[in-house]
């Protein structure tokens, strides 16, 4: 159907939405580097980029000083980035702001701060987006980048300030809905990719291979279980609130229809008497107040973090469990399978009969070491069930 | 074998222009009572061959951070259309053994003439401090430039950033793949006087030291391809990783079987030999 040249031109646009998020690999090394050298702090920096239809496009970044809690340094952050911006523009580099980037401990990023920070920008940026770096996953050899964007609908629904029970039911707005995590891709240009290819050969093993190998991944544990626990007396305190708030409210409620059943005997005397029936209404009345609902956004807030503990702890006792499945059955019994084989050709040369008994003799206490460890492994299975009966209890809670 | 990049075989001081851009400032005369005007003649090398180096530069290593080449090779190709090479500050830090950790970088804008070199002074100290501000503990540890070898321009900005930082590193990176492969060196300079007048710089290479750790932690397989369709999640890499094992695992089981049927045919022959004797 063709369209004038007007009707095209008063035709709203309507942004695609956000598929996917194209990250360079030059972002990607500055990040981990200024989140690496500052942590355990936690840092920000702001992202460059171009905004392309569906895909958001970071081509670079800057860091952010670390500021003070200090009135007069403000001004100082906002000229910093004022210059920052100013610079790269003149070396051709997109001065674009797209979004912002900030280090995490062990994944406890959901805050309201975060949703503060995301609406701010939202107001100047049509589509902004946030990147999570947790440098302690790293650690344990996984690339923990995520990219964050609130979604719409809890948009709307905190800027019109009716975060009640009844608009969220309304809505159908639970807290998965609260934090959209957008697909990262990454890119780099062919010069840079010609680099790499030539400075590095393909090792068998890398770094991050020998930090995931890493059997070690109690501390990693124990600190989110910790964090857990933590989420956990946190959830219980806003619970709490929830139940004094409906406490309250029911026995407000008893309390006005004890004041209204004695306004109407009140009435009907008064109407047996002839005089003006008094109004059933009396606004001025304290017990007629209406009582504040807690706000939800909290107890939200923290749903979505006890969700990321269980997860990590998930993942992490998956690994664990083929680490342990593949290192210490596998390892033995390919080290017994080479004894039976140097066995077998002994049989060629007696002197080499006797080597092989040697080898045999060494290598069996290390496959029952290997295994006795595996079998140790098999006792990591109980403390996950807690949590998967945590996990679905509140999922079932917080969703009602 | 160490270049060296001479001057003019005047040996007057060099005095610079201004820009006409209001911004940038090129270099102040060195000295006001000589005032004659030399041209500085880029194209004019003299290569000279030397010894090994001096007792000052021998322990003089250089380390280089993955970052650094990606920002070059980055800012390389955002380069202006006019420009044939960039150039910028190296900040980093020296580590208590001599060696000079090269962290992180910035472009500076320039422009290059045939006999002349212009600098932006004040974007490079606005960086500079910008940076300083992040990370007060990353400084100046010398300037690099794209394009293999040393040329007379990179001798001038090379006495500019002398000024700034005692004895700067100068890191070429070759991003035209001129020898067919992009080598990256690093070079000091030393001053080549008679008596107290200057006669040239000569630049020689340290080692380098390319440390690869961090990019090591992203991924090669993330870095090196020009575009990656999703981020490996734990069990993905945890599947790769095993797959890797276990080849190498495959590996050293078949190096072991060749040792053990090499050694059975040399105990063999042996054996074999002191029966028949």
């Amino acid at each position: 159907m063709a369209r004038s040249f007007l009707q095209v031109a008063a035709a709203e646009e309507v942004a695609p939405p956000l598929r996917v998020v194209q990250i360079e690999g030059l972002v990607m090394l500055k990040i981990i580097k200024h989140c690496k050298e500052f942590s355990p702090a936690l840092v920000t920096g702001q992202l460059l980029g171009l905004d392309v239809g569906s895909v958001l496009e970071v081509t670079n970044c800057f860091p952010f000083p670390i500021q003070e809690e200090d009135e007069e340094i403000e001004a100082d952050g906002a000229n910093y980035q004022l210059e920052m911006m100013r610079c790269l523009r003149e070396v051709n580099v997109d001065n674009n702001t797209v979004g912002w980037y900030q280090s995490t401990m062990l994944g406890c990023f959901q805050t309201a701060e975060l949703i503060e920070t995301f609406l701010n920008y939202q107001e100047n940026i049509r589509r902004c987006v946030c990147i999570i770096y947790d440098p302690s996953r790293s650690n344990q050899g996984a690339l923990a980048f995520k990219a964050l964007k609130l979604s719409d609908s809890f948009m709307d629904l905190y800027r019109s300030n009716n975060f009640t029970g009844e608009k969220l039911r309304e809505k159908n707005l639970s807290w998965v809905d609260i934090f959209e995590e957008i697909p990262v891709k990454v890119s780099n240009s062919a010069l840079i990719s010609a680099f790499m290819t030539e400075l590095e050969p393909d090792t068998p093993v890398t770094q991050r291979d020998y930090d995931r190998l890493q059997l070690s991944s109690s501390p990693f544990l124990e600190r989110n279980m910790e964090f857990l626990i933590e989420c956990m007396d946190d959830l219980s305190v806003e619970q709490q609130k929830f139940q004094f708030y409906y406490r309250s409210l029911t026995r407000q409620q008893a309390q006005q229809q004890s004041w209204l059943q004695k306004r109407r005997d009140e009435n009907k005397a008064r109407k047996a008497a002839g005089e003006e029936p008094l109004p059933e209404e009396d606004p001025s009345n304290p017990i007629f107040k209406p009582i504040p609902e807690p706000p939800r956004l909290e107890s939200f807030l923290i749903a979505n973090r006890i969700a990321n503990y269980c997860n990590q702890i998930n993942g992490c006792r998956h690994c664990c469990h083929y680490n342990y499945y593949y290192c210490c059955y596998l390892l033995p019994l390919l080290l017994l399978l080479l004894v039976v084989l140097a066995t077998i050709r002994c049989y060629c040369s007696f002197c080499h009969c006797f080597c092989c008994w040697l080898l045999l003799i060494l290598l069996l206490p290390l496959s029952i070491v290997g295994g006795g460890g595996g079998g140790g492994g098999d006792g990591e299975d109980d403390d996950d069930d807690d949590d998967d009966y945590y996990y679905y209890y509140y999922y079932y809670y917080c969703s009602y | 074998m160490p270049v060296v990049s001479g001057y003019n075989s005047s040996d007057c001081p060099i005095r610079y222009f201004q820009n006409p851009s209001s911004r940038s400032l090129l270099f102040e005369s060195r000295s006001e009572e000589k005032k004659k005007k030399i041209r500085m003649a880029a194209s004019d090398r003299t290569v000279l061959q030397f010894g090994p180096s001096s007792a000052a530069t021998s322990n003089v290593t250089a380390k280089v951070h993955p970052l650094v080449i990606f920002n070059i090779c980055d800012c390389y190709v955002r380069r202006p259309d006019q420009a044939e090479r960039v150039i910028g500050t190296l900040l980093g830090s020296v580590l208590p053994d001599g060696t000079v950790d090269i962290r992180n970088s910035y472009v500076v804008p320039h422009n290059e003439f045939s006999d002349q070199v212009a600098l932006d002074i004040e974007y490079h100290h606005t960086m500079l401090k910008s940076h300083l501000k992040v990370n007060p503990q990353e400084v100046i540890v010398g300037w690099f430039s794209t394009g293999l070898g040393v040329t007379g321009g990179s001798a001038l900005i090379h006495e500019f950033y002398c000024r700034e930082v005692p004895n700067p590193v100068h890191l070429t990176v070759d991003t035209g793949f001129r020898n067919g492969e992009g080598t990256v060196k690093a070079y000091v300079s030393v001053n080549l006087s008679l008596g107290d007048r200057q006669l040239a710089a000569q630049f020689q290479e340290i080692p380098l030291d390319l440390r690869m750790i961090e990019a090591e932690r992203v991924g090669f397989d993330i870095l090196k391809s020009t575009s990656v369709d999703k981020l490996p999640s734990d069990l993905e890499g945890m599947e790769v990783l095993m797959e890797r094992l276990l080849t190498l695992i495959n590996d050293i089981y078949k190096y072991v079987d060749d040792t053990v049927v090499s050694m059975i045919i040399f105990l063999f022959l042996f054996y074999s030999q002191i029966v028949l004797i």
